[in-house]
């Protein structure tokens, strides 16, 4: 089992978490690159905040 | 108008399903229980009668998809050669503040009129439609794996767009 992956990695993982529920393995393995990685951490944050947007759109006169 | 054309980009399908929106609200006007605004009945209408659309015009001719919109390869600039952003993304603050902001929506609907018409396609059925991506698939016809590397791409392209344009720009919410 593999639980190191890179930000690029990541990055696609995150997305894919959108999508689908990973498997466990990946899920351990995002939480682990998560735990030490605050560029992700935004990352992950800003997807969801993405998420949150479109749900919003078209928004507010 | 404006929400039916970003997500169909063609206008007389974007002004058809306008007008059947109104058609179906003043049918169905007896069913409106005045628990949220009629705009926003409206656009759950009209949210259908998009998705409408898209079956109707991928029946009639499947998608095409351009090269580009299934590869990843124009993202290698933000990572490194070891896999680590070549530009860290930022902290956003509390970047619901947005969501109150008519600005930051026009923001955010340049950014997706900046993607290319089959990814936000895609990307709208998912998180505007809320579609499952096995649905996505079967609608516009593409394999699962695509559909993933359409997501992904619209996701990294309007996360960068947002950060250019309005986190990383304050003079864009105050202009």
């Amino acid at each position: 089992m593999i639980f190191y992956i890179n930000c690029r990695q990541a990055s696609r993982k995150l997305s894919e978490a959108a999508d689908r529920k990973l498997p466990l393995s990946d899920r351990m393995t995002l939480r682990i690159h998560l735990g030490i990685c605050d560029a992700c951490t935004n990352f992950s944050q800003q997807l969801h905040f993405l998420r949150r947007a479109m749900q919003a759109y078209p928004g507010p006169s | 108008m404006k929400f039916a054309l970003l997500q169909l980009r063609d206008p007389s399908a974007a002004e058809d399903a306008v007008q059947e929106t109104f058609v179906a609200a003043l049918q169905g006007a007896a069913s409106f229980a005045g628990q949220s605004s009629v705009r926003t009945w409206l656009i759950g209408i009209l949210k259908h009668k998009i998705i409408d659309h898209i079956r109707q015009s991928s029946r009639e001719r499947p998608m095409a998809l351009a090269p580009e919109e299934l590869v990843t390869a124009d993202f290698d600039d933000c990572f490194a050669a070891d896999g680590h952003w070549n530009e860290t993304p930022s902290h956003w603050g509390h970047p619901d503040l947005s969501l109150e902001q008519s600005r930051f929506f026009a923001a955010l609907e340049r950014c997706l009129a900046g993607l290319p018409a089959n990814t936000a396609r895609a990307f709208t059925m998912r998180e505007v439609m809320g579609l499952e991506t096995d649905e996505i698939c079967k609608e516009l016809k593409i394999s699962t794996s695509n559909c993933w590397v359409m997501l992904y791409r619209a996701r990294m392209s309007l996360r960068e767009c947002l950060e250019i344009n309005w986190f990383g720009n304050p003079a864009a919410k105050q202009a």
